[in-house]
């Protein structure tokens, strides 16, 4: 029988986020949040996707990110060596990662005191704490623990002794594999999965593995279940919502490299870096196979080269990255707009600046992006709000990029990058996919920059056109590309790559407010915000605050209409996750503060006193923070 | 739709092109009186002329200094791109078109400084592709900087009691990389030389590097100035699979017998730097050729949402 080492809570009721769980009997939510860690190493990772798979199979909308140490193979037993993931199910669409876990497996007391500092716990969460630790005939890590429990008591968790070593050892010879399928079934009893389901997903799951490994799995995954139905006195159920038709489940990073293959690319250079580099291991692994090529360069600025060179040559190409990479990657972007030579790139922000936080999220890269070039270099700048736009915005980044000539970067970002959630299935469609250049003759007379002089649209030569040879040049050229420093010409050089801004933005919509279309206050966010602030408002909204939403994806150029949205609310506030100064703080008047960058732009661009409210905490930020800050806006309680 | 296959012929040749040599000559350079860089262009249009060059299908791309005003002055597709980064670029041309005919055109400072860590990738990725590297030891764009090139003591405006460190040797250098393919040296007095050499690095299958030793006359007049005055000073390297001039080899009688195969050989020539050598130090035509070895298959739009439909059955829920 388990072992209860912390008073059970109050009565059970449930609660909005993390919902609380009763101390016997099965109870239904319409959302629940859970974390599976462990070292680095022992698996967590893989019992927490697969757990979060298996729920999106079975109907739920769900939402998993992963939890990573900074090194390899760091220490074991250590606060920093906690390594898994939190997955949070729901009966509709998941859009973010929730506030704090309301469950947890925990292979040892050390990670799971990262978790609980981090107060990435709810106060009456649930944990099952793998129990060998506590019996260790070792003096030194048996002071661990005490020490541990003593620091976790601190707070009203309900802790739960599981022998996950003890009985996964009856049927494997090295727990450490084989602990985290003991923990996968654990959860499946709990959360009343389909263990035929689980099965299979074990058996893909391991497919490249052998019979007995595949079969040992299954074994532990059928022993977790039945151990957790004899020793454990609750049940959640988090019910599937309504079928939603055909979906797939992948990562941003994935639907990046997903959607670069629909929209016909056919070349990704890349420089390996955190966290942007699993796109290229995704593509590594399949871009071949679509007549596509990754090509690792030599450094982040041959990456750049090499995409702005096939650009030239060809069909756009594209390169991926992430903040230090961008910065490397300047002169190249402005190359890229000067010649007007199509390129995407994708920019996967992290914490910045320099080495920064480099697998940990923040949205810190805007300004960067849109003014790291000496001179004008206009470009459009997208940020995909989801996972499903992730793969929809490299479609649309690759048409713009030929459509403009111009350069196109999409900014997602680590929680993207990471996250994975079900969306529906894209349906492909041919006219998504760059088609090869046609090779016709340029009829006589035609100028390789022949701008229209209303939209500065022009059409590209390419290599293998007859007549259209011309020098692509980072010098200041007229429409033939003919290097001249005569005044006019620069000026409407300029004039003319920054008037196809203009022009995209003559066929935009404004972006829907989410919430009534006035009130006491408007939140704007950009990129991977959306669901946390999205959930965060409808709560306010359920308080009686008066608190809408919009959500911005084009950010160069800016959607049409937000003044005219803007006007409509008191006080208008951009949610960010990168920094700005709090007015109260040392010498910080509302003079010199230091704004988060999306508020930063709208008030040039607009002339308007938008507000922000912005973290860099490394991690996504969580609706219940949102919500205290929208909270304290009203004069209703601390921030968080 | 344009075939990117390359013909049998060499990439960018289309034999049934027969255009005069001023059609593949852009606007005229505005170079210094004296300046080296006019013979190399000079030699670069014959070139693009006899081997029949298609001029849509070929593609000069360069980096920043004054060599790099080149493509402008020919009459091909040209990229005249960044400091230093000419490489890269050309590696992005010549991977999505194996079809055309490339080159890249770079001073000492673009190679061998600011580029330097593309110089080396590039010879180890061994494109189909002719690299020219015009070395007048100095930059001259910027007006008179010490470059990795310049010979030690050389004053220049950045160090003008000289240069403090020894001179780089490009060639050692590039022969001291793996996969290294064709590596040459020319001198921009010896016009002949300078145009068996480029058709030499023109057919060649692989990365074709080649050093040109070009005079500044504005700031380095007296780097070259025995060599190219004193005929014995300058030493031609000489084998019937190196860079065969005999007209050149009659007149310039210092002889150096060298086989190009001979890796060995040639790293020794090249060590021996203060020796003006000219010839082909090394070639070696059976290193896999990165465009090769990256070749993807050339799928249809249709092909394409087929296979993408297999990789979202992959993902289904």
């Amino acid at each position: 029988m388990p072992t209860h080492v912390s008073a059970p809570t109050g009565p059970a009721e449930a609660g909005h986020d993390t919902g609380r769980i009763p101390l016997h009997g099965l109870v239904e939510l319409a959302e629940h949040t859970l974390e599976v860690v462990s070292d680095a190493g022992e698996g967590a990772q893989k019992c927490g996707q697969g757990f979060g798979a298996l729920s999106a199979r079975m109907g739920n909308g769900s939402w998993t990110v992963e939890i990573i140490p900074a090194e390899i193979q760091p220490p074991p037993r250590t606060p920093g060596s906690a390594s898994g993931v939190r997955i949070r199910i729901g009966t509709r669409e998941v859009t973010n990662w929730g506030d704090a876990a309301g469950l947890v497996i925990a292979f040892n007391e050390q990670v799971l005191l990262s978790r609980h500092r981090l107060d990435a716990l709810a106060d009456d969460a649930v944990i099952l704490l793998e129990k060998r630790w506590g019996e260790s005939d070792d003096p030194a890590v048996l002071a661990e623990w005490k020490a541990a429990l003593e620091e976790l008591s601190s707070k009203p968790y309900r802790i739960v002794l599981v022998p996950l070593e003890e009985q996964t050892l009856t049927v494997v010879d090295n727990p450490l594999h084989g602990k985290n399928m003991f923990a996968l079934g654990v959860l499946c009893r709990i959360y009343d999965r389909d263990l035929d389901r689980a099965r299979e997903q074990i058996l893909r799951q391991f497919k490249k593995k052998s019979r007995d490994v595949q079969q040992a799995n299954v074994r532990l995954l059928e022993l977790g279940a039945s151990w957790a139905k004899e020793n454990l006195d609750f049940q959640i159920r988090v019910p599937p919502g309504p079928e939603k038709g055909p979906m797939v489940v992948m990562n941003g990073n994935e639907a990046v490299g997903m959607g670069a293959i629909a929209s016909g690319m056919e070349l990704c250079a890349m420089y390996p870096i955190t966290p942007a580099t699993s796109v290229s291991h995704y593509l590594g692994d399949v871009f071949e196979r679509f007549g596509g090529i990754v090509h690792q360069a030599e450094d982040e600025i041959a990456a750049a080269g090499v995409a702005v060179g096939a650009s030239f040559a060809g069909k756009v190409a594209f390169t991926v990255t992430s903040g230090p990479g961008l910065a490397l990657k300047t002169e190249f972007l402005g190359l890229a707009v000067m010649t007007e030579t199509p390129l995407v790139v994708v920019d996967v922000q992290r914490g910045g600046p320099s080495t920064g936080l480099p697998t940990k999220v923040e949205q810190a890269d805007l300004l960067a992006v849109l003014f790291g070039q000496p001179g004008d270099a206009p470009k459009v700048v997208l940020a995909p709000a989801t996972i499903e736009e992730c793969f929809h915005c490299m479609i649309t980044a690759r048409r713009l990029a030929e459509a403009l000539r111009a350069v196109v970067v999409v900014l997602t970002d680590a929680n993207l990058a990471t996250g994975v959630t079900p969306f529906p299935r894209p349906v492909p469609q041919p006219d998504w996919q760059a088609t090869a250049p046609d090779g016709a003759p340029v009829a006589q007379g035609g100028k390789p920059y022949q701008w229209d002089p209303e939209t500065g649209l022009s059409t590209r030569f390419v290599p293998g056109q007859p007549g259209g040879m011309f020098t692509a040049t980072g010098l200041c050229h007229d429409e033939k590309s003919a290097v001249t420093y005569a005044p006019h010409v620069h000026q409407k050089g300029c004039t003319m790559r920054s008037r196809k801004l203009a022009a995209l933005q003559s066929t935009l919509q404004p972006p829907d407010v989410v919430g009534p279309d006035s009130g006491d206050l408007l939140v704007v966010g950009w990129g991977s915000t959306k669901g946390a602030i999205e959930e965060a408002c409808e709560r306010a909204r359920a308080e009686g605050l008066s608190v809408s939403s919009t959500h911005l994806t084009f950010l160069s150029p800016l959607q049409p209409g937000l003044r005219a949205i803007f006007e409509r609310f008191r006080r208008v506030m951009t949610v960010e996750i990168n920094y700005s100064d709090r007015v109260g703080d040392p010498f910080i008047t509302s003079e010199n503060r230091r704004m988060g960058q999306l508020a930063w732009l709208l008030r040039a661009q607009l002339l308007v006193d938008v507000d922000c409210w912005t973290r860099v905490m490394g991690e996504p930020l969580r609706p219940g923070q949102i919500l205290a800050g929208i909270r304290a806006k009203f004069g209703k309680g601390a921030d968080s | 739709m344009i075939d990117t296959a390359c013909s049998l012929l060499g990439c960018g040749i289309d034999p049934h092109v027969e255009l005069p040599q001023e059609d593949y000559e852009g606007p005229p350079p505005r170079w210094c009186p004296g300046c080296g860089d006019h013979g190399v262009l000079a030699a670069t249009q014959r070139l693009l002329h006899d081997e029949r060059l298609a001029p849509e299908r070929t593609v000069f791309v360069s980096g920043i200094g004054c060599s790099s005003r080149f493509p402008h002055h020919i009459r091909t597709y040209g990229f005249h791109g960044i400091h230093g980064r000419a490489l890269p670029i050309a590696t992005g041309v010549k991977l999505m078109r194996p079809d055309l005919a490339v080159f890249a055109v770079m001073g000492d400072g673009d190679c061998t400084s600011i580029g330097a860590g593309h110089w080396v990738h590039a010879v180890r990725y061994n494109l189909d592709m002719v690299a020219l590297m015009l070395d007048n030891n100095i930059y001259g764009l910027t007006k008179n900087q010490t470059s990795p090139t310049t010979p030690q003591g050389h004053p220049s405006n950045t160090q003008p009691r000289g240069s403090w460190l020894p001179a780089l040797n490009p060639l050692s250098v590039t022969l001291g990389i793996t996969n290294a393919s064709f590596v040459a040296q020319t001198a921009d007095w010896v016009p002949g030389h300078v145009y068996a050499t480029l058709q030499a690095a023109f057919r060649h299958p692989g990365f074709a590097f080649v050093r040109i030793l070009q005079r500044c006359p504005k700031w380095t007049p007296g780097v070259f100035r025995a060599p190219a005055q004193q005929m014995a000073l300058t030493e031609i390297l000489v084998h019937e699979d190196g860079v065969v001039e005999p007209e050149v080899e009659q007149y310039y009688k210092t002889h150096v017998a060298h086989d190009p195969s001979d890796l060995d050989h040639a790293r020794h020539l090249a060590e021996e730097s203060d020796k003006v050598r000219i010839g082909l130090f090394y070639k070696n035509a059976a290193n896999a050729r990165y465009e090769e070895t990256r070749r993807v298959p050339v799928h249809t739009a249709e092909d394409k949402i087929r296979l993408l439909e297999a990789e979202f059955d992959r993902h289904a829920v």
